[in-house]
């Protein structure tokens, strides 16, 4: 992995400026030879997409920003003006929207492709909590971006978002209140608030890229976890990135932009919500307030608590404890393929996520079979902190995991490759 | 051997003095960037409002803008206000009054929640999380919050949910009987 270089520069310039500038080397190091597990699955190519993901909201934000115009008179004015008058702004737009969405699908998978897999387990504690930072990181963008059309659910969901600061003023008096004032700029969500949020909006992804770079570096110490979750023994294990994996991610990438493509074209506002086709009022809040689909299962954690402060703390105590995996899991085993028992819970704790999405996108007063909708949100939520702190660890100690392959390349290509190689 | 620990002295001191001169400088710099978020003198100053009350009967509400928020006046009917004196302060999940006009430690008291007991005068911000309760709805005969299910009595008390605190009353004074000054 680090250490070794097969790189041999071919020409007399590429020796010339691998000498004083071996970014050649480095390429070839880290995205041509590098030596990768032989057996990684489709799930592994999420990386690569949210590369992607994160390629296109940049283009294709910095193309909005040339059209859109960050005031509060006129912000939700020219969104409309990029739809309809910009040469295919509706199109950029869209993507951009659209991009949004498609970036969290990736990330949602990438991140459970890590739980299922045990890829944040030693050496790789500090890859899944630069990815943690990525994941928060992308949540404020996404609020910030949400923001900016000046729509009725851009206001309310600036307004209440901010106001979780508020909270703070039950620890400290007025304390809550003064930063919400700060992050306003006035007494309420308003004009200031959008040109700030306008500036952020375009500041964090750079931000992001530069962190990713941290999460791909991190990554290239120890290497890629894989299905099996033991570590890489022998170079019969591993097949260099290209063209292997250039190529799968490339395919997969292909199907996934398909996908992409199917909401952008014929979809378009699926993810969207109509009452922000509805300029900002600061007199009237929507009916049903949600926010988006990727933010509802934390959203019934926060509804699900009837005092405002704890409320709060559980919803940022939800995306802290994901800081803490690598420890809660006791496990000597990686992977859930060997772990029975944990496979399970594992299981219920993605639908888990899926029901206290479906809460959080009901009314706050919502029924399902006679049940309040509240009740089925406290039991998830319960279940969310539990699986964590509770079954991780519990789970870890008291569960005999199958026993593991002697190898990767045993695993892929049966006892007739375990034989010495040259 | 003296001049090399004098040597030492010296630049431990320099080390020091310098790092804490840094630190205080950057401390320093860094505080107009963050004030700089802050409301300006601009809109601290654009603060006061006032409402025409001949035309609001009893009943009946308005909703006006101020400081960006809205401000809910409201005509209390006999029978509200008969309710909402029966309520005890020690069935309020808030027993402060939330009135800017009053003392802090106020009662929440129907009497206190405003400065004539026909009229009520609040901001129409959900203590919660900010959203703007709707008038007429909820158990209360008061405000419901479809946010996140907060209910406020005809008072503007809060009787349910995660709301903390009751609305609050802003600084307001009456002009003459028919009309109020708020801020």
């Amino acid at each position: 992995m680090s250490g070794q270089s097969s790189y041999t520069p071919r020409s007399g310039l590429s020796k010339w400026i691998d000498q004083r500038l071996p970014l050649p080397r480095f390429i070839n190091d880290t995205m041509m030879t590098f030596p990768t597990p032989r057996n990684l699955n489709i799930w592994y190519t999420f990386g690569g997409i949210l590369t992607f993901c994160l390629g296109v909201q940049i283009i294709t934000g910095i193309v909005l920003a040339m059209h859109y115009v960050a005031n509060a008179g006129m912000a939700f004015n020219s969104v409309e003006s990029i739809m309809r008058d910009v040469n295919y702004g509706w199109l950029v737009r869209f993507i951009h929207s659209t991009g949004a969405s498609m970036f969290f699908l990736a990330v949602y998978l990438h991140m459970f492709r890590g739980l299922y897999y045990g890829s944040y387990k030693a050496p790789r504690e500090l890859i899944w909590i630069i990815g943690v930072l990525i994941y928060l990181l992308m949540m404020a963008t996404a609020f910030f971006g949400y923001v900016l059309p000046w729509g009725q659910m851009s206001f309310w969901g600036a307004t209440v978002i901010t106001s979780l600061f508020s909270s703070i003023d039950q620890i400290v008096p007025h304390l809550g209140t003064a930063i919400t004032t700060w992050l306003w700029g006035d007494f309420a969500v308003g004009d200031a608030t959008l040109n700030r949020f306008f500036s952020l909006h375009y500041l964090l992804p750079f931000i992001i890229a530069g962190v990713v770079g941290l999460h791909i570096w991190a990554l290239h110490v120890p290497g890629n976890n894989n299905p099996l979750g033991i570590d890489v023994k022998s170079p019969q294990d591993t097949v260099p990135f290209h063209p292997y994996y250039t190529v799968k991610d490339a395919f997969y990438l292909c199907l996934y932009v398909l996908l992409f493509a199917v909401f952008v074209f014929y979809a378009p506002d699926f993810f969207g919500n109509p009452d922000n086709y509805e300029p900002a009022n600061a007199l009237v809040t929507p009916p049903d307030i949600v926010p988006e689909w990727y933010l509802l299962p934390f959203y019934a954690m926060l509804r699900a608590i009837p005092q405002k402060l704890i409320g709060v703390l559980v919803l940022g105590g939800a995306i802290v404890t994901l800081v803490f995996i690598p420890w809660l899991d006791t496990s000597r085993v990686r992977s859930c393929r060997f772990r029975p028992l944990m496979k399970q819970f594992f299981w219920a704790f993605a639908v888990d996520c899926l029901i206290l999405g479906y809460c959080g996108s009901q009314g706050v007063d919502a029924v399902l079979f006679g049940v309040p909708l509240i009740w089925l949100a406290r039991l998830g939520t319960l279940y969310y902190f539990g699986y964590f702190w509770v079954l991780m660890p519990v789970i870890g100690l008291i569960e005999t995991p199958k026993p593991l392959p002697a190898s990767i390349a045993q695993s892929v290509l049966g006892d007739s490759a375990t034989a010495p190689a040259e | 051997m003296a001049a090399h620990t004098l040597d030492a002295t010296r630049r431990d001191f320099l080390y020091v003095a310098s790092g804490a001169v840094g630190a205080v400088g950057a401390a320093a710099a860094a505080w107009p960037f963050i004030d700089q978020m802050n409301p300006s003198a601009a809109v601290l100053a654009l603060s006061t409002v006032e409402v025409d009350l001949a035309t609001i009967q009893p009943g009946q509400q308005v909703v006006v803008k101020w400081r960006g928020h809205p401000l809910f006046v409201r005509h209390q009917t006999p029978k509200e206000i008969e309710a909402a004196d029966a309520v005890q302060v020690s069935e309020l999940p808030d027993p402060v009054a939330r009135n800017s006009n009053l003392p802090d430690n106020a009662p929440a008291t129907a009497a206190n929640r405003g400065l004539k007991k026909e009229w009520l005068v609040l901001i129409g911000v959900c203590t919660h999380l900010g959203c703007t309760p709707t008038g007429f709805e909820g158990d209360y005969g008061g405000w419901l919050c479809h946010c996140h299910g907060s209910q406020y009595d005809s008072t503007g008390r809060v009787r349910k949910g995660p709301a903390p605190a009751n609305l609050q009353v802003p600084v307001y004074s009456f002009l003459s009987d028919t009309r109020i000054k708020v801020g």
